[in-house]
């Protein structure tokens, strides 16, 4: 499994904030997704009905999971394929060494997989002496400076134009040392002769899934730069990599959530490739994988179903909820410190490594909802992420000030007429201090919110119980 | 206990049941044989004419660029003529397609071709699309072996040819066909191919920058040759009514371009 740094949330978002290079890259990127997911979602009038059919078509596959999942398997076999269960992460490595080795491969091109970077296979093939290319233009980048994705569609979007090159020309030697980058076209131009040759030479295709069929037993991608169809075609072996709850019943109920996917994540009307896959290849078919693995990860998912947070396995990982994120656009997805970043990340990380391993997550939001107002299937992840808060209060993980302060608040709600009386003293004294600043640089006491912002002061008037009383009394 | 038995084991535990009895079961098989189709957007159920010219729209507004021609005979020229525009050699590898081969190629002597799949050092493809989706400009092509996948993959230029009456409203549309005319091709009983691909446009990536260049792993160029085969694809595109909201005729990012220039 790959490392886990979200206990060090706040200091790691510290760090982001005061990277001026990071800043740049999450500006530039930010309010381009926004933009062009709303123009996808202007140019289709049924757009908000697809997502309640998105949001029921998941309900039911999960609903009956089980039998979808049996039925996904007989299809698969029924083709050629076989199908291979994992209960965890170090299951799905052992299953996947265990093909590549009976495949004799050397090496093993992939197509890019947030469930790859969940169970952590490059660093398991890499050291059983099988070496893992990734194809993805952004995930290439990441594999030559050794970086974890920083967001789950655009892998790279922390870096620029110039990191690009530094490593570009740093990793390839064999090119001339004083070629120059004219374009971003050019950059793309090296990486894609770079992989061709890998293309080529691989013995082993290493897939995810976007979606799998119940019905035909096929895995489907989504990809843009036809690289997951050069790894899961050219070489001998196809590997799809697939959590449980990606299986869906038909090819219409697929059809209906392709609809929602693209324009949710890059405001595309659909992706350029979009390809399902049933089996090995036919009698007479002139190329096409000779064996065809699809991998079931649970790791952690079937412990969902049933519960508050089973909602979550809905998501089909299109990144709006991350676009549309206050904290996200200024923190960017290294922060939070382990695969998915954003509002579904902090959903899910605590879901799959235990909420006391995941620290602030649940608490990286300001509760906006813009998250669940994008997301294709309706995920209430605002909602989740306060039964996360909870959980982590019951189970005395949160810290012993905002504990105690808690209680102190209590101790007054509880007691409305002291409540009203206390308010009043406090916001009197607060307005007289403030008089004539409108707000407060600093605070004692509030130190953790004004550091990072001013305090308003109070206007005149009054508390709120008051002005309500008072306006009572006019009617 | 096998892995198997726990995973399932452990969703029925959180679905507070067992297995799911027969008839339950049935149920589920019912909805798998009968697959309902949900809502399918209005943009594609427009008359013949304006579905042919949404096809055609929509392959342009994803960067590809079409040729209608009147009939197959006149496929040869027009590739022809498109690899002279490009400035690209006279020679391509086809796919072994009937409707393909059959082509009077021997009137273009100059073109040189071979029928197989795609090597890398090819630089031009002719592929034959099987089918189409009007709704976004998509291109299908299942594979079999008379449509190697990876002509639509190594060579950096692809050419499609597709008939004017295999191009379909709705992604559904094309389902049905899929179901009907392959009903127990497969060794398996099914109809599923080994790989279909759906191609919308040519190969990109914003990877760089979130920055949009096309020809990333893929193809560079997506040329449709359409041949008009029926009636209603021999309009004027600009006498047919676009069918498409105004946010939906324009692409949402073109190449080269910065996604936020007030940057």
């Amino acid at each position: 499994m790959v490392a886990l740094t979200s206990p060090d949330f706040k200091r790691r978002a510290a760090r982001a904030l005061a990277d001026p290079q990071l800043q740049k890259a999450l500006k530039r990127g930010g309010s381009g997704f926004h933009s062009k997911r709303a123009q996808a979602v202007a140019a289709l009038p049924e757009f908000e009905r697809l997502r309640e059919i998105g949001r029921d078509i998941k309900n039911h596959a999960l609903a009956h999971l089980d039998h979808y999942l049996e039925t996904f398997e007989r299809n698969v076999i029924a083709n050629g394929g076989q199908v291979h269960w994992c209960r965890d992460a170090e299951e799905a490595r052992a299953t996947v060494l265990r093909i590549c080795r009976e495949a004799d491969a050397r090496t093993v091109t992939k197509g890019k997989s947030m469930i790859s970077e969940e169970i952590g296979i490059n660093e398991h093939l890499e050291r059983n002496g099988i070496t893992p290319v990734e194809t993805d233009l952004g995930e290439y980048i990441l594999q030559l400076v050794d970086e974890p994705p920083s967001h789950i569609i655009a892998p790279a979007f922390h870096l620029n134009r110039e990191d690009w090159e530094k490593r570009f020309r740093a990793a390839h030697t064999d090119l001339p040392k004083d070629r120059v980058f004219n374009e971003r076209r050019d950059i793309m131009a090296e990486a894609r002769a770079k992989l061709r040759q890998r293309f080529l030479a691989a013995d082993v295709g290493i897939t995810g899934a976007n979606f799998l069929i119940a019905e035909t037993g096929t895995s489907v991608i989504v990809t843009n730069e036809g690289n997951g169809d050069l790894t899961q075609t050219l070489p001998r072996v196809h590997i799809a990599l697939a959590s449980i709850e990606k299986v869906v019943p038909t090819l219409e109920d697929c059809t209906s959530l392709l609809r929602l996917l693209a324009r949710s994540a890059t405001g595309q009307d659909f992706s350029v490739y979009t390809t399902f896959s049933t089996g090995v290849r036919r009698a007479g078919d002139l190329d096409g994988p000779e064996a065809y693995h699809v991998v079931l990860i649970d790791n952690g998912r079937s412990n969902m179903v049933g519960t508050e947070f089973g909602e979550m396995l809905r998501c089909i990982r299109c990144a709006a909820c991350m676009n549309h994120c206050p904290v996200y656009g200024v923190t960017g997805g290294h922060a939070y410190g382990w695969v998915y970043p954003g509002p579904m990340g902090s959903v899910l990380t605590p879901s799959l490594v235990g909420v006391d391993k995941a620290g602030h997550l649940p608490n990286a939001s300001t509760f906006c909802g813009r998250c669940e107002s994008v997301c294709p299937v309706k995920i209430p992840l605002p909602k989740m992420m306060r039964h996360w808060r909870e959980r982590e209060f019951e189970r005395h993980l949160t810290p012993s000030t905002i504990r105690n302060g808690l209680g102190v608040w209590a101790f007054f709600a509880k007691r409305p007429s002291l409540y009203r009386a206390a308010s009043r003293l406090g916001m009197g004294a607060l307005a007289l201090l403030g008089r004539g600043r409108g707000r407060f640089r600093s605070l004692p006491l509030a130190g953790g919110w004004t550091r990072g912002r001013d305090l308003p002061a109070p206007e005149p008037g009054g508390t709120f119980m008051a002005r309500y009383a008072a306006q009572q009394r006019h009617r | 206990m096998s892995s198997r038995e726990g995973i399932l084991g452990a969703i029925r535990r959180g679905l507070k049941r067992g297995p799911l009895p027969a008839d339950q079961r049935a149920m589920l098989d019912g909805r798998l044989a009968t697959h309902p189709r949900h809502l399918i957007p209005a943009r594609s159920r427009v008359p013949r004419a304006e579905q042919i010219a949404l096809f055609v729209r929509n392959v342009e507004k994803e960067f590809g660029t079409i040729e209608r021609v009147p009939d197959a005979a006149s496929v040869p020229a027009a590739v022809a003529d498109y690899l002279a525009a490009q400035n690209l050699e006279p020679r391509f590898v086809m796919a072994p397609h009937p409707e393909l081969t059959e082509l009077p190629w021997s009137e273009r002597p100059m073109l040189a071709f071979e029928t197989r799949r795609a090597r890398a050092d090819d630089a031009v493809s002719v592929q034959h699309a099987w089918a189409a989706v009007a709704e976004t400009g998509t291109l299908l092509f299942p594979s079999d072996p008379t449509r190697p996948t990876t002509l639509n993959l190594l060579p950096e230029t692809e050419i499609a040819v597709i008939r004017a009456s295999a191009i379909v409203g709705a992604y559904e549309e094309a389902w049905d066909r899929l179901r009907a005319e392959r009903a127990g091709a497969e060794p398996s009983g099914g109809f599923m191919p080994r790989n279909i691909m759906f191609v919308t446009g040519p190969s990109r990536s914003a990877d760089i920058e979130q920055t949009l260049e096309l020809g990333a792993h893929g193809p560079r160029r997506l040329h449709v040759v359409l041949v008009e085969d029926e009636p209603a694809a021999r309009t004027i595109l600009s006498e047919i009514a676009d069918p498409r909201p105004e946010a939906a005729r324009e692409p949402v990012a073109r190449p080269g371009e910065i996604a936020n220039p007030a940057d």
